[in-house]
C-alpha cells in the first residue's frame, strides 16, 4: 500500500501539512424511507471520522430525515450498513446537528461560509480557521451539475465552487477534501477554482452510482457501493497509520462499483502521494513539550456567602402558586394591550375625512386648529 | 473530584447507615406530623435522613480539608464580590447545609392491558439563589450547561419535553406527568427581562444546540402567551403572564441523539445508578416514550424562606407486551431494558425502585421477586397506592449475585381498571380541502362531582378559525364557559389562541366545536413533503380533579418524587394536565412542477407566435431562376466568349 507514498519518517513531517485542527461536514440530503442508504452512508463516515479522532464538537452532521426512529424501522434506534444487521452505525452516542427540515441549501452554505444568525449554538457552526483541514462529504441524489436537497431544491456546482472560494477568501480552511457519492458526482467538482481543494466522486458524468445490497428484514438498500468500499478501506486505518491519498483514490474500482470513481487533485498544492488519509479523516493533537514549571493558583474561589437566615429577620415566605385559581381567572381583567400607533389604513381614512371636511367648509376653519 | 468522591462514598454510606440504624432502632422516631403518608417506610427513611446529614457533614469536612478556613480574610472577601479576585476560601458555617443533592427513583406500574409503564425521575437540588447571586461559577451536581442557560436568559422556570407516541388514557390510566407528542417548551422568565420575545427566541436556539433538536423552528408563528393556563410550578409570588411563553412542535421526532445529551445532564451519567438501564435500542422500541427536563425554584425546607433550584429529569416509557415477542405475561428489568442493576449512583442521597402492587395485595395476580420487605404507601393522582420498594443504597438489595433484576410473573389477569376521571379526544371533521371542523371532546367520568377544566387551544394561522361558530355543549345542552380568552391569528405572524374555563357536569361528555377554513400557502412555505400534511399541536386541558383520598397539603421531603411534582393546595382535588391528540390536516397542495411546466409552455408559445410574426413582417421574397442544364450552360459560356447575350 505504501509503495506510492513518499513519507519521510521523522518528526518534522508531523507538521508538514500545516494544519492544526480538523473539521468534518457530513451531509445527507435525502428524505423518505427508501433513501435509507444515504443516511447509512453519512453515518458510517461519521463513525469512521469519530473513531479516528475528530470529536463531536468539530463535526457538523446534517441528516435530512430520521431513519433510526422512523416508524417503518423494524429495529428502532438502529441504522445498519451491512446486511444481516451486522454493524449498527447509529450507535449510542450520536450528535446530529441539523436534522429534518433544517437541512436546506441555505443552511448548508451558511455553515460553510460561517454566515449564521448570532444566536446559533456552537455545535451548529463550522468554526474553522486558516489552519483547519476540512472534510466535506455529500450524499444523496444528484445529476449533471446539481445535487438535490430533500426532493425540493438543488445546489449547483457553480454555487458550491463559489462557496469554497468564499471560504478561501475568508481563510476558513487550510486544505479541503470533498467527497461526493451521488449519480454523476464528478460534475460537482468540475467548477472548483479555489486552491488547496481535493475532490473525490463516486461516478463520472453520465454514470449512475449504484447501491450495494438490500436487506430483506429492513426492506431497503442499506448502503451505496462507493461508500461501502470506502468504509471497508477506512476500517483498516487507525489514527497513526501512514496510508496516503493515492490509496484512497484506488478505492472501489469499476469491477466493484460498476461506476468509475473520479478524483481531482490539480488545485491541490501538495503532492497527493505525500498526503496522509488521517490528515482529513483523523485529528491532529498538537502537543507542546515544555520544561518550565508552572505554579498553580488555588482555583477554588468562592464568593463570601451572605449571612444566612439568622442574619435577616424579615424574610418573605415563599409559596407555591395555585395551579387553577378558578375565581381569580373568572374575574381576570382583560389584558392591557400595548398601545400601537394607528395603522396605515386608519391614518388614510382620517386624512380623507379631514380633506373632505376642509374642502366643503373652506380653509378658514384651519385657524381654529393652529 | 467526582471520582474521588465516588470511591469513598459507598462503603462510608453503608457504614454510617448501619451504625445509625443499630443505634436509633429502639429509639422513638421524631414525630413528623400527620402528613406522613408512608407508614412502614418511616423508620428506615428517618434514619436514612439522619445518616444522610452526618454523611454529608463528613463529606463536607473532607472536601474542605484542602483549603484552610481563614476568618481574617473572610471579612475582606465580603467586600469584594468578584469571583477570581484573590485565592479565596469558603467560610465554614456552623450548620453545614448540603450544597447539592441528587435523588433518583424508578416507578414500575403494570397496566391493565398487559403493558408495563416505567417512569424514571432524577432530581438534582442546587442550593443557590439566582436572584441574589448573579454570577455563579462553581457547579457541583447541577449541570453547567443548564446553569449557564438559566443565568444568561434570566429564566425562572423551564419545562421542555420530547415525546414519541400518544398516551392512551383509557387503556393505561393517567401518567404521573403527561406530555404532548413532539416537543413542548414553556418558560417563565424573571420579571427583570425587558424583551421577552427576543430572549425566548435565543433561548430556543440555545436549547436546540443542547438537545440536538430542531427547536430553532420555534418562532412567533407557533408561540403563544397563555393568560390562565401554565401557572408556575415553582415558588414565587408574582404571576404576570407577560413573562410566560409556550410553544409546541408536534412534528419533532425523538431519537438517540436527544437521549444522549439528556443522559449527560445526570451527575452519574450512565455509569452507575438507575441510568444504566437507559439503552436506546430498548427505549425506542416502545409504545410511548417521553423525556423531559423541568427546572424550577423550590422551597429549601419546610419554612420556605429560601429558594433552591430543582432540576427534574423524567423519562416515561410504556413497553408493549406483544412487541417484545413473548407469549406469557412476564416482565423483568432485563426484559424491559436488557440490563440489570448493580449499584446505586454514589452521588445520590436516595435511589429507589417502586413497584405498584396495589392490585396485588396478597400476591394473587402476580408474583414479585426478589422479595422485599419494604412497603410504602403514597397518594398519587388522587388515589392511595401501595408500592414495594427496593432501596439501591442498601447492599442487601442486590443479594449474593450483586445484581438486581426485579421479576414479575403473572398468574391471573382479572380485575378491571379504574376508569380515569378526565379524558379528552380531538379530531377533525368535514370533507374536502376548503373547510373543516375541529371537535374536542372532554369526558368527565365522575358519577356525581363536576369540576372545572381550562382548555388551551393553539391553532396555526393557516387554519382560519371562525370563532363565531364556537359551540360548547354538554349532555346536549349549551354550556357557557365562565372565562373565554381568544386572540385571533395574524397571517404568518402568530397563531390562534383560545382559552376557556368550562365546568364539566358529572358523568358527561362536553363537546367543543369550531369551524375553520384552510389557507393557501405561498409555494415557498410548503415543507419538502407537503402531502404528509400539517400538524396542529395538542390541546392542553388543565383541571382540578376530585380525588378519592384526602391529599396532604404540607410540602415535605420524605414523599417519593413522583408524588411531589404538582404542588397541592387543597385536600379534595389534585391538579392534572391532559393532552389531546395532535391533528394532521391536509392543506390544498399545489403541483410543484407547475412553474417548470408554465415556463416551458410560455416560452414555446412565445417562440412560435412571435417568431412566426417576425418572419412574416421582415422576410422579403425574391424570385430565383432555376439553374439551367449542362448543354445550355456550355452554350452560354461560348456565347459570352463571342460577346453575344446569353440564352
Amino acid at each position: 500500500h505504501t509503495a506510492g507514498c513518499f513519507i519521510t519518517d521523522n518528526v518534522g513531517q508531523f507538521f508538514s501539512s500545516g494544519h492544526t485542527n480538523n473539521w468534518a461536514v457530513l451531509v445527507c440530503t435525502s428524505r423518505f424511507w427508501f433513501n435509507y442508504r444515504h443516511v447509512a452512508n453519512t453515518l458510517s463516515v461519521y463513525r469512521s471520522v469519530k473513531r479516528l479522532g475528530i470529536p463531536d464538537s468539530h463535526i457538523v452532521l446534517m441528516l435530512a430525515d430520521d431513519m433510526a426512529c422512523n416508524h417503518r424501522n423494524p429495529k428502532p434506534a438502529t441504522v445498519f450498513s451491512h446486511k444481516n444487521m451486522e454493524l449498527n452505525v447509529y450507535g449510542d452516542d450520536v450528535e446530529v446537528d441539523y436534522r429534518g427540515y433544517e437541512v436546506t441549501v441555505e443552511n448548508f452554505l451558511r455553515v460553510l461560509t460561517g454566515r449564521l444568525p448570532p444566536s446559533t449554538p456552537r455545535s451548529k457552526r463550522l468554526l474553522s480557521d486558516d489552519r483547519s483541514n476540512i472534510l466535506i462529504y455529500l450524499t444523496g441524489h444528484g445529476g449533471n451539475g446539481f445535487l438535490k436537497f430533500q426532493d425540493s431544491e438543488e445546489i449547483s456546482n457553480v454555487e458550491l465552487a463559489d462557496a469554497f472560494e468564499q471560504m478561501w477568501q475568508k481563510r476558513r480552511y487550510n486544505e479541503l477534501l470533498f467527497i461526493i457519492d451521488t449519480c454523476q458526482g464528478a460534475s460537482m467538482y468540475e467548477r472548483f477554482y479555489s486552491p488547496n481543494l481535493m475532490a473525490l466522486a463516486s461516478s463520472q458524468v453520465g454514470e449512475d452510482s449504484l447501491s450495494h445490497q438490500p436487506d430483506v428484514g429492513i426492506g431497503v438498500h442499506l448502503m451505496d457501493r462507493y461508500t461501502f468500499y470506502l468504509l471497508e478501506f477506512l476500517e483498516d486505518i487507525h489514527p497513526a497509520s501512514k496510508t496516503c491519498m493515492n490509496d484512497l483514490f484506488k478505492v472501489c474500482p469499476k469491477s466493484q462499483c460498476v461506476s468509475t470513481p473520479g478524483h481531482r487533485t490539480d488545485l491541490f498544492l501538495r503532492d497527493p502521494g505525500s498526503v496522509l488519509v488521517t490528515d482529513f479523516f483523523g485529528s491532529v493533537r498538537k502537543v507542546e513539550i515544555t520544561m518550565d514549571s508552572i505554579n498553580l493558583t488555588s482555583v477554588v474561589s468562592h464568593r463570601k456567602e451572605e449571612p444566612a437566615a439568622n442574619g435577616e429577620l424579615q424574610k418573605e415566605v415563599y409559596s407555591y402558586s395555585d395551579q387553577l385559581p378558578v375565581s381569580e381567572i373568572i374575574h381576570q381583567k382583560p389584558k392591557q394591550r400595548d398601545w400601537h400607533p394607528p395603522d396605515g389604513f386608519i391614518l388614510g381614512l382620517w386624512t380623507l375625512i379631514l380633506l373632505v371636511f376642509f374642502q366643503t367648509y373652506g380653509i378658514k376653519h384651519l385657524k381654529h386648529i393652529f | 473530584m467526582a471520582a474521588h468522591r465516588c470511591g469513598f462514598l459507598p462503603p462510608l454510606f453503608i457504614l454510617c447507615a448501619l451504625s445509625v440504624l443499630t443505634v436509633t432502632w429502639t429509639q422513638e422516631t421524631i414525630p413528623l406530623g400527620s402528613h406522613r403518608a408512608a407508614a412502614a417506610d418511616s423508620k428506615p427513611t428517618d434514619t436514612k435522613s439522619v445518616a444522610q446529614t452526618t454523611e454529608q457533614l463528613a463529606v463536607e469536612q473532607r472536601q474542605w480539608e484542602a483549603t484552610e478556613v481563614e476568618e481574617a480574610t473572610s471579612a475582606a472577601a465580603a467586600v469584594s464580590k468578584q469571583d477570581n479576585s484573590s485565592p479565596e476560601d469558603v467560610v465554614q458555617t456552623s450548620t453545614p447545609k448540603p450544597k447539592d443533592e441528587f435523588q433518583e427513583e424508578l416507578v414500575v406500574r403494570p397496566l391493565h392491558s398487559g403493558d408495563i409503564y416505567a417512569s424514571f425521575q432524577f432530581r438534582t437540588l442546587w442550593q443557590t439563589d439566582f436572584t441574589r447571586e448573579r454570577k455563579v461559577s462553581h457547579y457541583g451536581l447541577f449541570p453547567k450547561s443548564l446553569g449557564q442557560v438559566i443565568s444568561k436568559f434570566s429564566v425562572r422556570e423551564l419545562h421542555i419535553s420530547f415525546t414519541q407516541g400518544y398516551w392512551r388514557t383509557m387503556q393505561w390510566g393517567q401518567p404521573f406527568l403527561s406530555s404532548p407528542p413532539g416537543a413542548e417548551l414553556w418558560v417563565w422568565f424573571q420579571d427583570t427581562v425587558t424583551d421577552v420575545d427576543g430572549t425566548w427566541k435565543e433561548l430556543a436556539n440555545v436549547l436546540s444546540g443542547i438537545f440536538c433538536a430542531s427547536l430553532n423552528f420555534i418562532d412567533s408563528t407557533n408561540t403563544v402567551q397563555p393568560t390562565a393556563s401554565f401557572k408556575p410550578l415553582g415558588i414565587g409570588n408574582v404571576t404576570d403572564h407577560r413573562f410566560l411563553r409556550y410553544a409546541t412542535l408536534p412534528r419533532e421526532i425523538v431519537c438517540t441523539e436527544n437521549l444522549t445529551p439528556w443522559k449527560k445532564l445526570l451527575p452519574c451519567g450512565t455509569k452507575a445508578g438507575l441510568a444504566v438501564l437507559l439503552k436506546s435500542e430498548k427505549l425506542f422500541h416502545s409504545s410511548f416514550y417521553s423525556q423531559a427536563v423541568h427546572i424550577r425554584p423550590v422551597c429549601q425546607d419546610w419554612q420556605c424562606k429560601t429558594a433552591s433550584w430543582e432540576l427534574r429529569q423524567t423519562l416515561n416509557v410504556v413497553f408493549d407486551l406483544h412487541n417484545s415477542g413473548q407469549g406469557k405475561r412476564e416482565w423483568s428489568l432485563f426484559k424491559m431494558f436488557s440490563r440489570t442493576l448493580t449499584e446505586a449512583c454514589p452521588l445520590a442521597s436516595t435511589s429507589k425502585i417502586y413497584i405498584d402492587v396495589t392490585d396485588n395485595p396478597e400476591g394473587e395476580q402476580f408474583e414479585l421477586s426478589p422479595a422485599t420487605a419494604l412497603l410504602s404507601q403514597a397518594v398519587v393522582l388522587g388515589d392511595r397506592r401501595t408500592f414495594s420498594v427496593y432501596d439501591l443504597t442498601q447492599q442487601i438489595t442486590f443479594g449474593t449475585v450483586r445484581s438486581l433484576n426485579v421479576l414479575m410473573r403473572w398468574k391471573s389477569s382479572e380485575g378491571d381498571m379504574l376508569r380515569p376521571l378526565l379524558h379528552a379526544e380531538r379530531y377533525v371533521a368535514g370533507y374536502g380541502l376548503q373547510t373543516g371542523e375541529i371537535h374536542t371532546l372532554m369526558y368527565n367520568n365522575h358519577p356525581y362531582r363536576s369540576f372545572p377544566v381550562l382548555l388551551l387551544d393553539s391553532v396555526p394561522w393557516y387554519l382560519r378559525m371562525y370563532i363565531h361558530t364556537l359551540t360548547v355543549t354538554s349532555k346536549g345542552k349549551d354550556n357557557k364557559p365562565s372565562y373565554i380568552h381568544y386572540q385571533p391569528s395574524k397571517d404568518r405572524v402568530r397563531p390562534h389562541l383560545l382559552e376557556m374555563l368550562v365546568q364539566l357536569p358529572p358523568n358527561s361528555v362536553t363537546e367543543v366545536t369550531v369551524e375553520f377554513e384552510r389557507a393557501l400557502l405561498k409555494w415557498t412555505e410548503y415543507t419538502p413533503d407537503p402531502n404528509h400534511g400539517f400538524y396542529v399541536g395538542s390541546s392542553v386541558i388543565s383541571s382540578l380533579v376530585p380525588s378519592l383520598v384526602a391529599l396532604d397539603t404540607n410540602s415535605t421531603w420524605q414523599r417519593p418524587l413522583f408524588s411531589t411534582f404538582f404542588p397541592c393546595k387543597e385536600e379534595s382535588s389534585y391538579f392534572v394536565r391532559v393532552y389531546t391528540e395532535p391533528l394532521l390536516v391536509n392543506l390544498p397542495t399545489p403541483d410543484f412542477s407547475m412553474p417548470y411546466n408554465v415556463i416551458c409552455l410560455t416560452c414555446t408559445v412565445v417562440a412560435v407566435g412571435y417568431g412566426s410574426l417576425y418572419n412574416l413582417l421582415t422576410r422579403t421574397f425574391q424570385i430565383e431562376e432555376p439553374s439551367p442544364g449542362l448543354a445550355k450552360r456550355l452554350a452560354n459560356i461560348i456565347r459570352r466568349m463571342r460577346g453575344v447575350p446569353p440564352l
